[in-house]
């Protein structure tokens, strides 16, 4: 068996490994940020905050944090709500062409960004929508739109069906039986949903690089420094962008997983 | 409260089809249209416009609607074109090897050599990165990996080095494995961990060894999870635009980079739709191909 203990220590190494790998580029952003050196590398320069200062300083970034706020707050009402009109859909109607009426929801990820973006570009250029805020809400809604679907949809496969059909039993009417029955239960995803969305929206660079044109967002911003030069405030910007994602996707996770167990106790 | 409108025949489950007389319709069609309409408008009409875009012509810098070959020809008997084609799926396979191998021991650790607990932290901490800056996490690779940089440094501590990672395919696997590592771990440790136990017990327990069982039963069994995440990275590297520019150098550049460019120094859109449509259509094959290798019953 001593092999077998030999074994488990390298695995779990190896995890160890695969979990840097992935955290390194997050945590190393996170570190060159304060670093006073515009070309970081080890041993570390001094700590400073002279790149928070300059994105503080600068009116372009603060323009994009607003565009960026407003578009990702934006895109996780609207997809969360047809995420959840498709979810009840699925979960309680049985109709012709339903894969199809599936796969129209859940086709969007498999398509890359940049065919989606140049596909946005020209399709909004053609409906008179190029340029603006709205476009980039539309073409994230129809991005996340999915993600929302599969939390609520999932939350909603844990639901009793009796639940729905004792409300009517009791005289509510379908929409105040889907108010006040289905609605409370799914609440979990639906925060979830909306988190998860806006944290999509608010990293979604490709997309918005293409059909934004004026109206900049962060990750549009990130990628125009980026392409001109090393400049270490990418790591400051970057910084507050993973805070905010990281703590989005966070409350998500949590609220769903306490929901969760809240219930098994309750059940057990 | 109209109570006339409730349902009063029998409470049906969810997945039973409720038939009715009354007028349930509004509220049906309320819940199932918006998203017919809203994926109809912005996602079904954008593509078939870019498919109908590949066939525009452009005069004088402006695009004209037309039915013409001339962009397919154009593009399709460039060298470069075939050039960037040919390097783009080599790169996508690659990561896709690379990413499937390097994902397995995570994975298969994750769903056989941990607590439930464990299993369903690590789930958590690989689903972070999936929502954060891609952009940015490349960024950092960029300084990361740079002559000067951190691993470089670490390396001329030991004496060894400085070894180029940036502008060449190994630092374009790098970032197509941050883009698509969590995932395909997540996707294999979901499908290794619904194996049935006692399969292995059994195979154990017949005297097969450990890698003998992994390759014969364990495997096989978990094959549909596993070619589903290795499409997933195909995918997701063969669409990335970032990664190949930041980290690769774009020499030559990949089918995204090529679209990039061709959308961003002037206005032949018809040109990069013509990549685009190339793109998709290959991805479909791979996709078609991949699930129904996936789904095949084992012969033999």
């Amino acid at each position: 068996m001593k092999s077998d203990r030999v074994l488990k220590w390298f695995l779990y190494g190896y995890l160890a490994l695969v979990l840097i790998f992935i955290f390194a580029p997050i945590i190393f952003s996170v570190i060159f940020s304060f670093n006073s050196d515009r070309f970081p590398t080890i041993p570390l320069g001094s700590f400073s905050l002279k790149w928070y200062e300059t994105i503080w300083q600068d009116p372009d970034v603060w323009e994009a944090a607003r565009t960026s706020l407003i578009v990702s707050f934006s895109v996780a009402i609207i997809a969360t709500l047809l995420g959840f009109a498709t979810a009840y859909t699925d979960y309680r109607y049985r109709f012709k062409l339903k894969p199809l009426y599936l796969a129209l929801i859940l086709l969007p990820p498999t398509i890359p960004l940049i065919i989606m973006a140049l596909a946005m570009l020209a399709w909004f250029a053609k409906i008179g929508l190029a340029g603006k805020v709205i476009s980039i809400i539309i073409a994230h809604s129809v991005l996340t739109a999915p993600f929302a679907m599969a939390i609520i949809r999932l939350r909603l496969s844990q639901m009793d069906v009796t639940l729905e059909a004792a409300a009517w039993n009791l005289g509510a009417d379908q929409w105040r039986a889907l108010r006040r029955v289905i609605v409370p239960f799914c609440q979990p995803a639906i925060v979830s949903s909306f988190c998860l969305t806006a944290a999509v929206s608010f990293d979604e660079f490709a997309i918005a690089w293409f059909i934004s044109g004026l109206n900049k967002t962060i990750p549009v911003i990130i990628l125009e420094i980026v392409t001109g030069n090393i400049d270490p405030q990418v790591n400051a910007i970057g910084s507050f962008v993973f805070l905010t994602s990281i703590t989005l996707v966070v409350i998500a996770q949590v609220v769903l997983m306490t929901r969760g167990k809240k219930e098994k106790v309750n059940h057990g | 409260m109209s109570v006339s409108n409730h349902p009063t025949e029998t409470p049906s489950p969810g997945h039973t089809p409720i038939k009715r007389r009354y007028r349930s319709d509004l509220f049906r069609q309320a819940l199932r249209l918006p998203i017919v309409i809203w994926q109809g408008l912005f996602f079904i009409a954008p593509l078939c416009f870019l498919v109908a875009m590949s066939f525009f012509i452009v005069r004088n810098y402006r695009m004209t609607e037309a039915f013409e070959m001339k962009n397919w020809f154009k593009m399709l008997s460039r060298d470069y074109f075939w050039d960037s084609y040919g390097l783009t799926i080599g790169l996508a396979t690659l990561a896709t090897l690379v990413v499937t191998t390097v994902a397995f021991p995570a994975a298969y650790t994750l769903a056989f050599r941990v607590s439930e607990a464990t299993r369903r932290r690590a789930i958590f901490l690989l689903i972070i990165p999936f929502f954060t800056s891609y952009l940015v996490r490349i960024f950092s690779w960029y300084v990361i990996l740079a002559e000067s940089g951190v691993i470089n440094a670490m390396l001329g501590y030991i004496g060894l080095g400085p070894y180029v990672m940036l502008n060449t395919k190994f630092g374009t696997i790098i970032g197509y494995m941050t883009l698509t590592l969590p995932l395909v771990i997540i996707l294999q440790t979901f499908s290794l961990a619904n194996i049935d136990r006692r399969l292995v017990e059994a195979a154990h327990n017949l005297g097969c060894r450990p890698w003998r069982t992994i390759i014969r039963v364990v495997l096989p069994l978990a094959k549909t999870g596993f070619i589903i995440a290795a499409v997933f990275c195909f995918i997701l590297s063969f669409g990335d635009f970032v990664s190949p520019y930041y980290l690769g150098g774009s020499k030559p550049p990949t089918l995204p980079i090529l679209i990039v460019d061709t959308v961003k120094s002037g206005q032949q859109w018809p040109r990069a739709a013509v990549v685009a449509v190339v793109m998709m259509v290959t991805l479909f094959i791979v996709a078609f191909g991949g699930i129904a290798a996936a789904y095949r019953r084992r012969t033999a």
